[in-house]
């Protein structure tokens, strides 16, 4: 009788296999999206270097690909905390936006202070604003065992309908009457850093974060706690590891994290808040956290991979007439089939 | 009355796609999983039963697609939540992050950039049952609305009163009980899947084989995640999930026809409510949740 069990056997599988992980998933993952290509009418090979080689080749390519992966940076570090902590924070994208909120607000203030004083004051208002956000759920968690999961879930949409308020009504432009809240002040918006390119001063905030997790998970008491919860939270409690405690603050700084991409966005890219601010980064972000092993390393690799993908499917929509829409399957098939090969390079399966 | 009439009619047509996934959902977390699925399942299923039923010129085959859609991508969710034994929040979001990728980029495809919308030539017709009186507005729905309707005490039938119902509520509570006395945990969640798949199906179906007659890219706008909040909303029981679907209709309904009036009021206000009064009935009833006890836990036999 065929049964839909299988069963799994660990294995330690050698230094090698698990090196190739990543290049096996991108080639299966290709091959399986070579069919959409086709469907569209294109050379698959054709496409996969306008998604991977070609972004590499020019200067403000390789630019936007670091404009792009700044946002995916900030929310991969604050997933891979929280899911490093065993707190699986799926509400990075309303944190995000309370986050831009939070800059488009400050940010019409500061117009007085230097920017060396302005920036910081917003980015902080950003990181508290996604905290706050994210304590909701997080107090849920911890005072009533509710799961995290759902309620992180459903903040997103309320955050969605809170910003579309505020666009919609006080922030609504008075002269042009569009859904866009007025300009942050001059010294509030990021300076550029890379001449010739649009990269931002939020890439630098993305690269200290994720160098903060880096250090955080690996080097001190707090992350190993934290990866303790995260691992086995009963044998955590029982070493005496103030598990609540350690998970409210894990909560909160990836709300916090995830707020600052909010921050980046607004101040490095628009300079205002609209309602499409994010194409979803805070989704995303759970991407890049997933295939990033949870890590700080793997997050950056994540990102940078994912933020290629996204510039080559600009070029690749205007030079091949390929849906843009093409990184965003990409993405999400990547995700599984990464999950898949993981699992099954782990594992002998035989038949349960 | 005439008023109250007429919103009671569009209170039902707005919850109904909402009650055909939130009772897919229901049947599916009954079994001990969350589908994080049903936002991209619901997106694909009224992406391709447009396409198909455009193409063929049957809304029927269009129907027939849209469920099928539902069901194979359960199939998928169950391979990698149930099978491999994969994270059921991380599976879920990465089918719906695949699924309205997908349809985006199908549709990009077949429609290329137009500006106008497609639109189908034929698409589901209302039934009007009391035709001529007063109660013509409220019983002017689609088909869809009153089979959604029906669909409500047959799964409590189902769930309550048949021995599959007891299985499927035993592998969600305690599959290891349920794997002692016999019941193949993995089968039964399986069937819970495609189940509620097919009716996510139903639920993108409706939208676009017969409410809209349409597809554009924001024609579920959340309409998962919102039956998503009701299934915890109602207590994972259909009768309570039926009460929750009505009360977002009802204010949804309400909302728009204040807008149609020309009343000013932050309509956003009315959208949030739903999550809103999930999370503050969350928090009321904490720790007493009569959440499926296995929910988010993959099953493993021990050994």
């Amino acid at each position: 009788m065929m049964t839909l069990g299988l069963k799994f056997e660990r294995l330690p599988s050698p230094v090698w296999v698990r090196a190739a992980i990543p290049f096996v998933a991108i080639a299966i993952t290709f091959a399986l999206v070579s069919v959409l290509v086709i469907l569209a009418g294109a050379n698959p090979f054709a496409v996969a270097y306008e998604l991977l080689i070609d972004p590499l080749t020019k200067n403000s390519a390789r630019g936007d690909i670091l404009v792009m992966a700044t946002p995916l940076l900030l929310t991969g570090a604050a997933v891979a905390l929280a899911f490093a902590g065993g707190y699986y924070n799926i509400g990075a994208e309303g944190q995000l936006l309370a986050g831009a909120a939070a800059a488009a607000w400050v940010g019409q203030f500061v117009g007085d202070l230097s920017p060396w004083l302005a920036i910081p004051v917003m980015i902080t208002g950003g990181f508290i604003a996604g905290a706050l956000w994210a304590l909701i759920p997080a107090l849920l968690k911890v005072r009533l065992q509710v799961d995290e999961v759902v309620t992180t879930l459903l903040m997103n949409s309320i955050m969605g309908y809170i910003i579309s308020a505020l666009l919609n009504g006080p922030w609504r432009d008075p002269v042009s009457g569009w859904p866009q809240s007025p300009t942050i002040a001059l010294s509030a918006q990021f300076p550029q850093i890379i001449p010739r390119t649009r990269v931002h001063f939020g890439f630098i905030v993305a690269a200290v974060v994720v160098i903060a997790l880096w250090w955080i998970l690996t080097r001190t008491r707090f992350g190993l706690e934290l990866r303790a919860i995260g691992k086995n939270r009963d044998g955590a409690q029982f070493l005496g590891i103030r598990v609540e405690r350690t998970m409210l603050a894990v909560a909160l700084i990836s709300g916090g994290i995830a707020g600052l991409a909010g921050v980046s966005e607004v101040a490095g890219i628009h300079y205002y808040l609209i309602g499409s601010l994010s194409p979803g980064y805070g989704y995303t972000g759970i991407i890049v956290a997933t295939l990033g092993a949870l890590a700080a390393p793997g997050v950056v690799m994540a990102a940078l991979f994912l933020a290629l993908v996204s510039r080559g499917a600009l070029t690749a929509s205007r030079e091949l007439d390929i849906p843009i829409y093409l990184a965003d399957v990409i993405q999400a098939v990547l995700l599984l089939v990464m999950l898949a090969v993981l699992l099954l390079t782990r594992y002998r399966i035989r038949r349960a | 009355m005439e008023f109250l009439l007429t919103l009671l009619g569009a209170t039902l047509r707005i919850a109904t796609p909402i009650l055909y996934g939130a009772l897919g959902e229901m049947i599916v977390e009954r079994a001990g999983i969350l589908n994080l699925g049903i936002e991209g399942t619901m997106l694909l299923s009224a992406f391709g039963g447009f396409v198909a039923a455009q193409l063929s010129g049957s809304i029927y085959l269009g129907l027939l697609i849209a469920v099928a859609i539902g069901v194979l991508l359960s199939l998928l969710m169950g391979f990698l939540s149930i099978t491999l034994g994969l994270n059921q929040h991380v599976s879920g979001l990465g089918i719906t992050l695949f699924a309205s990728g997908l349809a985006l980029f199908l549709f990009r495809i077949i429609y290329g950039g137009e500006s106008i919308p497609p639109a189908l030539e034929e698409s589901f017709p209302q039934l009007r049952i009391f035709g001529g009186t007063s109660l013509e507005p409220v019983f002017s729905q689609y088909v869809f609305t009153y089979a959604a309707f029906l669909l409500v005490p047959l799964l409590a039938w189902l769930l309550y009163r048949t021995s599959f119902g007891l299985r499927l509520r035993s592998v969600g509570e305690n599959p290891e009980a349920a794997d002692t006395a016999g019941i193949s945990v993995f089968r039964t969640r399986y069937v819970a899947l495609l189940m509620g798949g097919a009716l996510m199906g139903l639920g993108g179906a409706f939208l676009s084989l017969a409410q809209l007659g349409a597809f554009t890219h924001g024609i579920i706008n959340g309409r998962g995640w919102v039956a998503i909040a009701i299934v915890i909303f109602g207590n994972w029981r259909p009768w309570r999930v039926l009460a929750g679907a009505l009360l977002f209709g009802g204010l949804q309904a309400l909302q728009l026809r204040l807008q149609a009036e020309g009343v000013q009021l932050p309509y956003e206000i009315f959208l949030m409510l739903p999550y809103v009064m999930t999370i503050v009935a969350i928090a009321i009833t904490g720790r007493n949740a009569s959440y499926p006890a296995a929910l988010l836990k993959p099953y493993r036999r021990e050994g």
